[in-house]
């Protein structure tokens, strides 16, 4: 097998070893050097399975594979039970993947929270994206405990304390911080309007160097969002990812308009999703007419591609928008013992095997 | 990987199916929280649909009202502060302890109907235009989440106008309303339920005692 050059941002002494750490840089990730180069970034969302097999993972994985600079690995969202974001992380980081490791406030509290950071970063993620979560009124298990112990600013202060000042919230020493490149999630399509600009100040404040956007369906309230955002001078200090993705159907549009808090969809999308003959592909289209869009105001450094149980397409939106001009992003390389590795998994995982304790011991001894 | 299920076992042998008692498993285009709410027990008692941190049954309308008027309230509060803090050696001669239950008892009844106040202690309703964001059913401190409905109710509680919307409402009134853009620390759950009025004026009691020793 030749030998394939290495990659701008890869080890050059093995891929799974870390990257250098760079001057300037808080943490030794990709996602932070290309967007530091000044290149447009691409993050994308994995779509945790419900399953203990880490080859749906991986699979998950692959299909973004060349395309995209950070995987998001999300944290229960809509309070629906998935993969753990910590367990999607150490598989991920594995493989050499970039994941953005997602922590909601929704289902632990400080303690949990502060030790999964250390847990995270000695697995190699580099990326940890703080969110508030969902409220479990929105997912299946709505009977469970909502926790919010924390905020997503508190959050981002808590992990900006632990990496800047080596020490967690009660003050205690950590022999060795983590190296971190600190993220948040803004909505700019939700009230109050004026608020939100200044409540982007405060992330930033509290420790937020990318920002990924809810969907943003409606370009010019983005601009206006980002025109304050610039007044402010907030796009000097944040990388601010805009987040876009396809519409399957103007149904399912209806459907996410009605029930999904948060997600703003104005009816001319609507009524051209209704109007185009194969609706999926109209949605692809929309989208790739809303990067193309974004990508030319000023203060946006990337977009997050939010493609829900649509994740084959990602690689063709990003490529038919042209917004990596050329550039490859890290992608894995195939080893020839992946294979062997995921078939001997394969075979451990489905063999219905039924031992007894008292087998168990038995065999033992 | 439909058979891979794997079996529960006792010291004997495999255990015995034990009676399943969950939902159904969601069909196509549905989804499972929609199953979950389908097949919930129906009895004629149904609360309404709101967080479980509070199940308080009032109508927002006092609340509502401070918040419109947070100016006038703030001016109210500076003196009432100030006033308290005069009477500091009174509250120390005799003892902080003993003046708690009634204050506290005092402070839970005004600002509980005043405010909705949840008594986390730690009061910043200076900061949050006379809006208690522990009423916010994720007890957010720092900022609205990304969930508010374009109406400005809260994405939990529906009837609900959004904490946060109407805080950034009534910082706009208010002479130190930019208060609001300060990075709140995460609360100290262990100073639930105890009374901030006295916290607040034992602190600047010893801030101006200290200041006055350098």
């Amino acid at each position: 097998m030749a030998k394939r050059p290495v990659h701008i941002d890869e080890n050059p002494e093995g891929v799974h070893l870390p990257l250098e750490p760079l001057p300037g840089h808080s943490s030794r990730g990709r996602l932070e050097r290309v967007l530091r180069r000044g290149e447009f970034a691409v993050t994308t969302e994995l779509n945790p399975p419900d399953s203990a097999d880490p080859e749906d993972v991986y699979n998950r994985a692959k299909v973004f594979d060349g395309w995209v600079d950070g995987i998001n690995a999300v944290d229960a969202s809509g309070a629906n039970c998935h993969m753990s974001s910590v367990g999607i992380c150490a598989l991920l980081t594995r493989m050499g993947y970039a994941p953005i490791m997602q922590i909601a406030c929704r289902d632990k509290n400080r303690i949990a929270i502060q030790g999964d950071v250390l847990g995270g970063a000695a697995m190699g993620v580099a990326n940890i994206l703080c969110l508030t979560g969902d409220g479990v009124q929105a997912g299946d298990q709505p009977g469970a405990k909502p926790v919010f112990d924390l905020d997503s600013i508190s959050l981002l202060e808590t992990i900006r304390i632990m990496r800047d000042n080596g020490k967690f919230l009660s003050g205690r020493k950590l022999t060795t911080p983590p190296q971190l490149f600190l993220g948040a999630a803004v909505n700019p399509f939700a009230p109050p309007f004026d608020f939100r600009p200044l409540h982007l100040g405060k992330k930033i404040a509290a420790g937020a160097q990318f920002v990924q956007t809810q969907y943003c369906f409606d370009v010019p309230m983005f601009k206006t969002f980002m025109q304050k955002a610039r007044d402010l001078g907030h796009t000097e200090k944040v990388f601010v990812l805009c987040g876009v993705g396809p519409l399957a159907s103007a149904k399912t549009a209806k459907w996410i308009r009605s029930n999904v808090p948060g997600i703003h969809i104005p009816d001319a999308i609507i009524k051209r999703l209704e109007g185009a003959e194969d609706q999926k592909k109209e949605g692809k289209r929309i989208c790739i007419d809303i990067i193309n869009e974004v990508k030319e105001i000023a203060g946006v450094s990337g977009v997050h591609v939010m493609a829900y149980r649509q994740e084959e397409y990602v690689a063709e939106i990003v490529d038919e928008s042209g917004v990596l001009k050329g550039r490859r992003p890290w992608q894995r390389e195939a080893r020839q013992d992946d294979r062997m590795v995921a078939e001997r998994l394969d075979e451990i995982l489905q063999k219905n095997k039924i031992e007894t304790q008292v087998d168990l011991v038995k065999t033992a001894h | 990987m439909a058979e891979n299920k794997t079996q529960s076992t006792t010291a004997a042998g495999p255990a015995s199916a034990a009676a399943e008692s969950l939902p159904p498993v969601a069909k196509a285009g549905e989804t499972q929280a929609s199953v979950v709410k389908k097949t919930a027990p129906k009895t004629d008692y149904k609360p309404a649909d709101v967080s479980p941190q509070r199940r308080v049954q009032r109508s927002y309308t006092v609340r509502l009202w401070s918040i419109r008027h947070s100016r006038a309230l703030e001016w109210f509060y500076a003196r009432f502060a100030s006033m308290f803090l005069k009477l500091h050696p009174i509250w120390k001669a005799i003892g902080y302890g003993r003046v708690e239950a009634p204050i506290k008892f005092v402070e839970r009844n005004v600002k509980g109907f005043m405010f909705d106040c949840r008594m986390c202690g730690q009061c910043v309703l200076s900061s949050t235009g006379m809006s208690c964001p522990m009423n916010c059913p994720k007890q957010l401190r720092n900022g609205p989440c990304g969930g508010v409905r374009a109406n400005g109710n809260c994405e939990v509680e529906p009837n609900m106008p959004c904490v946060w919307v109407k805080a950034w409402e009534g910082s706009r009134n208010m002479a130190h309303g930019d208060m609001i853009l300060n990075v709140q620390k995460p609360v100290d759950q262990s100073l639930r339920e105890t009374s901030a009025w006295l916290r607040v004026t034992a602190q600047a009691a010893a801030s101006r005692e200290h200041g006055a020793q350098t």
